[in-house]
């Protein structure tokens, strides 16, 4: 490892202490990460906290089955002279791990349901963002905003230039180089990314163009497959401006590993004025939406 | 050889055949079959090891150094299709092949012709399979779930199509094959419920194949007539639903993850108590808790789809099921650990192998819990936290517990007792590197890698590098296993008792070691005592 190796190592650790207990709306993955983020909407630490508390339920339960066991491998093993016993039953005992592990379930099941039926709830959005899927990149469509529909807002958002070549194979470029900032940014940045509000429930209305996508910003607590022929619909409203990244989260192709997704929440007045901007952009052709291609299975290549 | 143990006084047409080519290619015993499954089974392994050493290669640091993505993705699923077809599932068919009519008291599976075709189908199935790397559009590439619309995309569909097929219509015969010798041939005496566990998983795992191996083989069919034959099953420019592709194959694939499992509980149930000296902990709790994960096993397909939009109940309903499993698996784990309690234990390798698997089997059933609770599903599905999962479930599960099996009836197969002290080197290089290869994949899901990726941002570089190296290392010390097995097979100067392992009970150990070539011409005489669970009222 480098010098720079070394620093990065102990920015790591630094970083690693907050990550891991969450404290902090990460924008983006820290190394040494080992945790989940907790996300910046207001539904993402429902994720976070299920996935605390069920690992915390398992560590326990870890600990006292794997402790039996290590008990029992320590007290009766024959070299300790240890006699086998006869007993192969007990009705007793088996009911109560039975029981406990039921109970145990009830309660997860119960945080899950409620977390989950939130979750599925896109009802009273104050804005409508429709996002597609294409080999390999995303496209990104204004519908409406504040009860008002948006017109010829959309662009595609595809991999930045220098993260695209430093990806080639055999570029010699350092994937460390790529930053915005003081932020490590490679494969994880794109040309134009979605600039939405803060503090807006906003509606995702997600399909795609070809091959099944997934949708995935860790900031927003969850990821939903974008699949052709078929609309998706799910929601976020994002707590801390900000910028967030994410990838695509379903096997798409060859280049499936370099579509990223960034999201960039502004406050309500900066994301007026540049929602205004793009819509006297828009009568440049650059704007204009594609139209979305079906799926031809048979025709297309991957390779 | 050594068949006159049992049947001298029989023909010679009863040993095994002198001529090579008549002893393995048209073998109809159970045991030379078996041994054959065995070896494909290994060479397989080491393809698709291969596969793994060459992806862990590409993620060791950020950046593309070694191969296209294309290429990647090959990798990737080639690794899954050759480790889950090629490697998991024969190695259980061939353990079942060799133990069951051993175990059960019967002189050989009852279709020994069908045995040798399900076998022989095999190897040709991979040759095409592997034979689509070299072509000019390349192998598969979609994924070992070969989802459409992507996996239309691909050249090699048809070969791959034709491939699972074969595969399909082996493990069926197969699977017919072992319920009718489990049902039919059983010595008189050996009741169900006197068989030993590994008996009992293979009879229920059987019927698992039986039922979900034609699903797939529909499935794969449909993306084959959608590709060729202008249909339009799961193409939305034809009115097809690409979901409904997800919905069958899942139906499929997940009574396929518990095909590769219950044999390891077999396994897993038939060691400890030889090692511990004392009869199993709730027998009849172990064969229903068996049953119980093989029928939830069809009500939780969609846990694999809790990110493809389903509506809320049905996620809330695949969710309890799934929930739902942990109690009957609980339940074995706790029995195993009860089996131990009050035990007399040693730890030689067979035994070692067990108890890693309890402990990290357990570690990825923990896993599966915490991905079965849909709304954190949402952040762990398709990342590292899921490739980490299953890696625990099927290498520190399936895969130990097949090595454990080897160990363990080794001395019975060869007649000679492997290097105890290679053996231990074998167990604590695999469970160590293969911590270090897994568990970090835990975090780097949870940070937000996703699976299936040939390459990352710096952040996820840390705990690549280390799994990369926990990898190779897992890597090199399979060859450590190979040594082992051929030192016991041609070299080992020790020779193997009867019995082998002081604490072992069963049919099994009633023949001699090395089993001869046939063995219970004439059914034995069960005594209850003699078998690991003769008493079922316990």
């Amino acid at each position: 490892m480098t010098s720079g190796g070394i620093r990065r190592s102990f920015t790591a650790a630094a970083a690693l202490a907050l990550a891991s207990f969450g404290s902090v709306a990460l924008a983006a993955p820290g190394p040494w990460q080992l945790n989940m983020e907790r996300g910046a909407s207001t539904w993402s630490p429902v994720a976070y906290h299920l996935n605390n508390i069920s690992l915390a339920v398992c560590t326990v339960i870890g600990v006292l089955v794997f402790g039996a066991m290590f008990v029992a491998m320590f007290r009766f093993r024959k070299s300790r002279g240890a006699v086998a016993e006869k007993w192969s039953h007990n009705t007793m005992v088996e009911v109560i791990w039975t029981t406990i592990p039921v109970l145990i379930l009830i309660t997860l099941a119960y945080l899950a349901t409620g977390g989950l039926t939130s979750w599925a709830d896109t009802t009273g959005s104050q804005m409508t963002v429709k996002v597609t899927g294409y080999q390999w990149k995303w496209r990104y469509d204004y519908v409406d905003y504040m009860g008002k529909s948006i017109d010829k807002v959309g662009f595609m958002s595809k991999l930045d230039t220098q993260s695209d070549q430093t990806r080639q194979l055999g570029s010699g470029m350092d994937p460390f180089a790529v930053k915005v900032g003081d932020e490590s940014t490679y494969l994880l940045n794109v040309d134009k990314p979605l600039v939405v509000p803060v503090d807006t429930k906003i509606r995702f209305v997600i399909t795609s163009g070809d091959v099944i996508h997934s949708w995935w910003v860790p900031a927003t607590g969850w990821k939903i497959d974008a699949i052709p022929g078929i609309i998706n619909a799910a929601w976020a409203n994002f707590t801390t401006p900000g910028t967030y990244r994410g990838q695509c989260a379903e096997l798409c192709g060859q280049d499936h590993g370099f579509m990223p997704i960034v999201v960039v929440v502004k406050s309500k007045a900066d994301f007026a004025k540049w929602l205004a901007e793009q819509e006297t952009q828009s009568t440049a052709p650059a704007a204009t939406p594609q139209t979305a291609q079906v799926a031809t299975p048979a025709g297309g290549k991957q390779g | 050889m050594s068949h006159a143990a049992t049947h001298d006084h029989h023909d010679d047409h009863h040993g095994a055949p002198k001529n090579f080519f008549q002893r393995w290619v048209m073998s109809t015993n159970h045991k030379d079959i078996g041994t054959l499954y065995l070896i494909f089974a290994l060479t397989m392994f080491f393809i698709g090891g291969s596969f793994a050493m060459g992806i862990r290669a590409e993620l060791f640091k950020p950046g593309m150094q070694l191969m296209q993505p294309y290429f990647f993705n090959q990798l990737t699923t080639m690794h899954a299709l050759v480790m889950i077809f090629g490697a998991i599932m024969p190695a259980f068919v061939g353990l079942g092949n060799w133990m069951i009519p051993l175990m059960v008291g019967a002189p050989d599976m009852a279709l020994p012709r069908m045995n040798n075709l399900s076998f022989w189908i095999l190897p040709f199935a991979f040759i095409l399979m592997l034979s689509t790397l070299f072509m000019p559009g390349g192998g598969p590439a979609g994924g070992w779930t070969m989802y459409p619309p992507l996996a239309l995309q691909s050249d090699s569909l048809a070969y791959v199509v034709f491939a699972v097929h074969l595969m399909g219509i082996s493990s069926i015969m197969g699977a017919i094959n072992i319920i009718a010798t489990i049902l039919n041939m059983r010595a008189p005496g050996m009741d169900l419920l006197k068989m030993p566990v590994f008996v009992w998983s293979w009879l229920i795992t059987a019927f698992l194949l039986i039922a979900v191996m034609p699903v797939l083989a529909g499935a794969v069919t449909m993306l084959l007539t959608d590709k060729y034959f202008g249909t339009n099953f799961f193409n939305p420019g034809g009115g097809g639903d690409p979901v409904l592709y997800q919905h069958i194959f899942w139906f499929f694939g997940h009574p396929e993850v518990y095909i590769m499992i219950l044999p390891a509980f077999g396994i897993i149930s038939e060691v400890v108590p030889t090692f511990a000296r004392k009869p199993i902990f709730g027998y009849k709790a172990m064969v229903f808790a068996i049953a119980c994960i093989a029928f939830l096993s069809f009500i939780v397909w969609a846990h694999h789809m809790f990110a493809v939009g389903l509506p809320l109940g049905a996620e809330i309903f695949f969710m309890y099921a799934t929930m739902l499993i942990s109690v009957p698996t609980g339940v074995k784990v706790f029995n195993w650990v009860a089996t131990m309690w009050g035990g007399s234990m040693t730890f030689e390798t067979p035994m070692l192998f067990s108890l890693a698997f309890i402990i990290l089997f357990t570690i990825g059933g923990f896993s599966g819990l915490m991905l079965a609770l849909v709304p954190a599903d949402f952040q762990y599905h398709d990342t590292y936290f899921v490739v980490a999962h299953f890696h625990y479930v099927l290498v520190t599960g399936a895969l130990f517990a097949i090595i454990s099996a080897a160990y363990y009836w080794m001395p019975k197969w060869t007649g000679n007792m492997y290097s105890e002290f290679w053996g231990k080197v074998h167990f604590w290089n695999s469970v160590i590197w293969v911590n270090v290869l897994f568990f970090p994949q835990h975090f780097l899901g949870l940070a937000g890698m996703p699976r299936r990726i040939p390459d990352y941002n710096v952040a996820f570089a840390n705990f690549n590098m280390i799994s990369s190296i926990g990898g190779f290392l897992f890597g090199a010390t399979q060859l450590i296993f190979i040594g082992v097995l051929i030192h016991c097979a041609f070299f080992s100067k020790k020779k193997a008792t009867d019995r082998v392992w002081e604490g072992a009970k069963g049919l099994e150990w009633t023949v001699p070691s090395p089993a001869p070539h046939h063995t219970f011409e004439v059914p034995p005489v069960i005594n209850d005592d003699e078998l690991a669970h003769g008493h079922v009222n316990d």
